[in-house]
């Protein structure tokens, strides 16, 4: 440049005093933007946090939670080898018989399926039964007396010292068991614990063919004992004998990652709701930044740059993103106590929190990152803006750079994908999720654009005044149009979604009216009893459903190699559980509702004259890698049929229904060691209870499944479940609110103009509140309507893919949250315009200007 | 006027504003619409200078011309010894933070600051740390000693005109561009700012460019250029005549 200019200038410090100088003066309309972010960091924080705090509390825990060291268990009694290995190391500290059978309550009558824990020996080693009376714990073995599940002794009214009948055995009830090491609360409330000593559960008679039983030892190891090491050496050992290593280490781990995908689900609702806050910062911005571009215009008259005129405004958003970040943080920190008390029924321990950096430093960056990511394109206005706008004022917003904002864009998306995938730890679901919640706001987007297109081209110019004044509103300048559908959009297609999901899942659950349709199972009916039940059930009145044989084997060989060898093959990609897995399998020359044939034929009927032709479910076929025609050799109890590929069938396993993964056909098993599942209808609960109070009299060894009680478990559980999913889905409706008020506040100076003009027109105050109660109830029943039906379409896909059910929407979103939402976005609307009704005119705008 | 006895290479040097066939036109839809054509003048350090003429003659859009705030489609400026052209936004207002000074019609104080940050933004522009003492001077010298700590919010209009004088007087410009500035007062009030105007230039022997309609005002200034239809009509030395 010609001419003597000195090249000094402001420096970093005075672009702070200046962002701290105006950023005073606009104060509470920023900390309005913040507050749209304080939720969501908050929500993604305590997440964040809480699951720390878990992982650390599971591996500080991990052996209280075995009780052991380390176990070993199996599903069949243990041969020699495993019985040598067990000696070799030390012999078992202690023993676990572990099965589900009925339990007979004499003091009332009742009875109920529960989980059998029969030990021996100390266990557990770490941690504690917890009993009342609390020595019952100790005692229990000596005393020959039985620990029973604590809702169990409410929900029949028992007491320590009234007695429990498993089997042949009627047991003292010697305390109330308030967990165990291995029980959690879910498993429990599906079948509650009743512990047993280990030395009375022969007796019991419960231990024969068909019953589902796990043996567990449970092994203390010295000090100084390289778990792992010993794990690599022993367990592959065990495998070929059906038998398992587990340490606590291990099982904590698996449990943590459960745990933590749980997190990951939880993390990504308490993103939408950040994203949802981002949005509102993005359009708040928009609108406080074209506010200020006369002053940055002016600023650049007086010789400002544009990269300082920039930055001072993008200090003020990053700080008030930090501050935004600061206290969802501080607020995620304290939420987090809360969790332990929401999430009580699928811990299966008391989690003790503690404090961890990490969570702070991501509050922190998130917050300044998505405030400033989201708030950049219209900062860039700022950079953009000539000085001129400060002589004339130009209609025109000022040209940015297109490069520029597809830059911001492709910023935020990038941002999106790396945070998901930090959050997911995969990039597939991660690009996935930002697709997903791309193509939802982008639809709800494209409404709102549709929409005001729609009401401009087609305006109903014969409507009266308040009507069409409202109306306009929705696209006078500066407007929240496309803001406000999308926060109401959002929220409306989160809550929809997830009661349409709980819809879906409880259809699916939910047992079919037909006569045909049994509800009540009973399960490992000895043949010798076959025939004396199914009287009985005839005897009752009640119709006889199934009776459908039951033969356990495992897998002897597959397409000619030996199991065994499969084990030891490291480089084969068959599922492991296929080669350990003991079948249970039925016989019969047809196929079942539950069941679509997809490649092969069914065979009816065939001989023991060369290889069987079986049938296999879809994923047993996959996951054993095998196609029609291929060979396996069953193990049926220490006889070897060899069979062949004849029929893949599709198995909704769904349905409250028994399916099996494998059928053979009629004439092969039919003599083969079996037991038997018993189906019936029972009218009503009467009818059931007094039926399984005979069967449990008559046939102690059979369990039985009342399926109504169990979907009222499911109902139960899913409702935990949706409660956990609701809260943080809270968070997303929440943040819509504050950024439906940021909203409603920002524009608020306009509407000030227009109700002082109409009030100096003559506008009555009644005409005003019409005209703002109108243009609310617009955006609330079209966002919310959108919402809704987006959710009726991503649910209909959900129950298409995902659960392969059939879907009948429920009213209740069109009932309750349509509307409800409506009237909250009309009272927040009304609400926050309130002094511009009540105030005169001039008073208004004094205060405002 | 000064004597014009060093040549030409000398009485250029004087001259702190040249505008040499200037041309501006603005594209209405499919329309161009020239608003400033052939525009030629020259200003001579420390002169008080008026552009006047009707609504629409294109003063406005010649005074951001000569500030370097709009860039014009053919001729060239050379304001206090810089060429405008080729030069890029943020050297434009390098040069119009240490030589150019602004008075606007509507004032455009920045509404966040105080009267004294107003004052102070120019000066710390330029990297002072504390401006406040000399701006606490400029605003007792327009009268508002005890108005520094207000908001535009809080001022008259008349008052917050004086915050733009002595804004506009804060960084010491070589030239002052005035668009209107008694434009949104009273008759009363915007005399006592012209007054102040004037006093202040004259104290701190600033070249002063007002573009205005009032030509009483005009006529207070030692050259008029008259604009019409985006044209020069005349220029004429009110000192001579």
């Amino acid at each position: 440049m010609k001419g003597q200019l000195n090249k000094t200038e402001a420096g970093s410090a005075w672009l702070f005093k200046m962002a701290w100088r105006d950023g005073k003066a606009s104060g509470k309309r920023l900390l309005l933007f913040i507050a749209s972010i304080v939720l969501g960091i908050a929500a993604v924080v305590s997440i964040q946090s809480f699951s720390r705090s878990l992982e650390d509390n599971i591996a500080l825990q991990s052996k209280e939670l075995m009780g052991a060291d380390f176990r070993i268990d199996s599903n069949q009694k243990p041969n020699e080898r495993v019985l040598t290995i067990i000696d070799s190391l030390g012999g078992a500290d202690g023993e676990e018989i572990g099965f589900a059978s009925m339990a007979a309550f004499p003091k009332n009558g009742a009875s109920k399926l529960v989980r059998v824990r029969a030990i021996k020996g100390g266990f557990p080693f770490y941690g504690k039964l917890e009993t009342t009376p609390e020595s019952a714990g100790q005692h229990y073995q000596k005393n020959k007396g039985a620990l029973v599940d604590a809702t169990v002794m409410l929900q029949f009214g028992l007491h320590p010292g009234d007695s429990v009948k498993v089997g042949e055995t009627t047991f003292p009830i010697e305390g109330i068991l308030q967990s165990a090491p291995g029980s959690t609360a879910i498993s429990t409330s599906v079948a509650p614990t009743v512990i047993l000593p280990h030395d009375m559960i022969n007796g019991t008679g419960l231990l024969q063919l068909g019953s589902r039983i796990r043996y567990n030892y449970y092994f203390v190891a010295d000090s100084g004992t390289d778990l792992k090491k010993l794990n690599d050496e022993v367990d592959p050992l065990l495998d070929l004998e059906n038998a398992d290593m587990d340490t606590h280490a291990a099982t904590s781990e698996r449990m943590g990652r459960r745990f933590n995908n749980v997190g990951k689900f939880l993390n990504l609702i308490a993103f939408i709701a950040l994203l949802l806050g981002c949005v509102g910062i993005a359009s708040s911005v928009h609108i406080y930044i074209k506010e200020k571009l006369r002053a940055v215009a002016v600023l650049k008259c007086l010789g400002a740059s544009r990269r300082q005129s920039f930055l001072i405004y993008l200090i003020q958003i990053a700080g008030m993103g930090l501050l935004g970040g600061l206290i969802g943080t501080v607020l995620g920190l304290l939420l987090q106590q809360s969790f332990p008390l929401i999430l009580q029924d699928f811990l299966p321990f008391e989690v003790a929190l503690s404090f961890s950096f990490q969570p702070v430093i991501m509050g922190l960056l998130l917050g300044v990152c998505m405030s400033v990511l989201f708030a950049l394109s219209p900062l860039l206005s700022t950079w953009f803006v000539s000085p001129l706008q400060a002589l004339r004022v130009q209609e025109e917003t000022p040209t940015k750079s297109q490069r520029a904002r597809m830059l911001v864009m492709v910023g935020i998306l990038v941002f999106m994908c790396c945070f998901s995938f930090w959050l997911l730890g995969n990039l597939q679901y991660a690009l996935g999720f930002v697709l997903a919640i791309a193509v939802t706001f982008s639809i709800l987007a494209a409404v709102a654009l549709l929409f005001m297109r729609m009401v401009k081209k087609f305006f109903p110019a014969s409507w009266g005044f308040t009507a069409r004044q409202s109306l306009l509103n929705l696209f006078r300048p500066n407007n929240q149009t496309m803001v406000l559908l999308i926060a109401i959009g959002v929220g409306s297609f989160l809550i929809s979604t997830l009661y349409f999901t709980k819809d879906i899942l409880l259809q699916k659950a939910s047992l079919d009216g037909s006569d045909k349709s049994p509800n009540i199972i009973m399960l490992d009916v000895q043949t010798n009893q076959k025939e004396a039940l199914v009287e009985d059930i005839l005897a009752k009145g009640l119709p006889l459903i199934d009776n459908i044989p039951i033969i356990t084997m495992r897998m002897h060989s597959i397409k000619g190699r030996l199991v065994n060898d499969i084990r030891t093959d490291t480089v084969s990609r068959m599922n492991r559980w296929i080669l350990n897995h003991e079948f249970r399998t039925t016989y019969r020359d047809s196929l079942v509702a539950s069941e679509t044939l997809t490649e092969g034929e069914f065979t009816t009927n065939s001989t023991l004259n060369g290889p069987v032709p079986i049938s296999l479910s879809d994923n047993v076929a996959r996951d054993a890698r095998v196609v029609l025609g291929d060979t396996l050799v069953f193990n049926v109890q220490g006889v070897l049929m060899e069979t062949i590929v004849g029929s893949i069938r599709a198995v909704d396993w769904g349905r409250m229904q028994l399916n099996f993964s494998i059928v053979f056909p009629k004439g092969v098993l039919d003599n083969a060691p079996q037991f038997h599942v018993v189906s019936t209808k029972a009218p009503s609960e009467s009818v059931s209870a007094s039926l399984q109070k005979q069967v449990v009299r008559k046939f102690p060894n059979v369990s039985v499944l009342d399926l109504r009680q169990i979907l009222t478990l499911v109902e139960g559980i899913l409702d935990k479940i949706s409660w956990v999913v609701n809260f943080m889905a809270f968070f997303s409706i929440l943040t819509g609110v504050i950024v439906l008020i940021g909203s409603v506040r920002t524009s608020k100076y306009q509407r000030i103009r227009e109700s002082v003009l109409l009030r100096t027109l003559g506008a009555k105050s009644a005409q005003i509140l019409k005209i703002t109660a109108l243009e609310y109830f617009y955006l609330g029943f079209l966002g919310s309507g959108i919402g809704v039906l987006l959710s009726l379409i991503s649910s209909q896909l959900l129950a298409v893919f995902v659960f392969k059910s059939s879907f009948i929407p429920s009213l209740i979103p069109f009932m309750i949250i349509l509307p409800g939402i409506t009237l909250l976005v009309m009272l927040i609307g009304l609400f926050n315009s309130r002094n511009v009704l009540n105030s005169p005119p001039l008073e208004v705008l004094r205060k405002e200007v | 006027m000064p004597i014009e006895v060093y040549g030409e290479e000398t009485r250029f040097m004087t001259k702190i504003l040249n505008v040499h066939q200037l041309k501006k036109t603005y594209s209405s839809g499919t329309k161009n619409l020239t608003v400033l054509d052939d525009i030629t003048f020259s200003i001579t350090k420390g002169d008080t200078f008026s552009i006047v003429g009707p609504s629409g003659s294109g003063k406005t859009t010649l005074l951001g011309l000569c500030a370097g705030l709009d860039r014009p489609d053919e001729g060239a400026i050379e304001l206090c010894g810089t060429s405008l052209k080729g030069l890029n936004e943020d050297q434009l207002a390098l040069l119009r933070n240490q030589k150019v000074g602004f008075i606007f019609q509507d004032f455009q104080l920045l509404p966040t600051l105080t009267a004294l940050e107003n004052v102070s933004v120019p000066l710390e522009l330029q990297g002072a740390t504390d401006a406040s003492e000399s701006s606490r001077q400029l605003l007792e010298k327009v009268g508002l000693a005890d108005r520094v700590h207000h908001y535009p919010s809080q001022l008259s209009g008349g008052e917050q005109q004086r915050v733009a004088l002595a804004r506009a007087f804060s960084n010491n410009p070589s030239i002052l561009f005035a668009d209107e500035p008694t434009g949104n007062l009273d008759e009363e009030t915007g005399e006592k700012v012209v007054e102040l105007l004037f006093d202040l230039n004259k104290a701190a022997g600033t070249t002063l460019v007002i573009v205005t309609h009032d030509l009483d005002l005009a006529k207070r200034t030692q050259h008029i250029l008259r604009l019409k239809g985006g044209k020069i009509l005349n220029e004429k030395s009110t000192v001579l005549s």
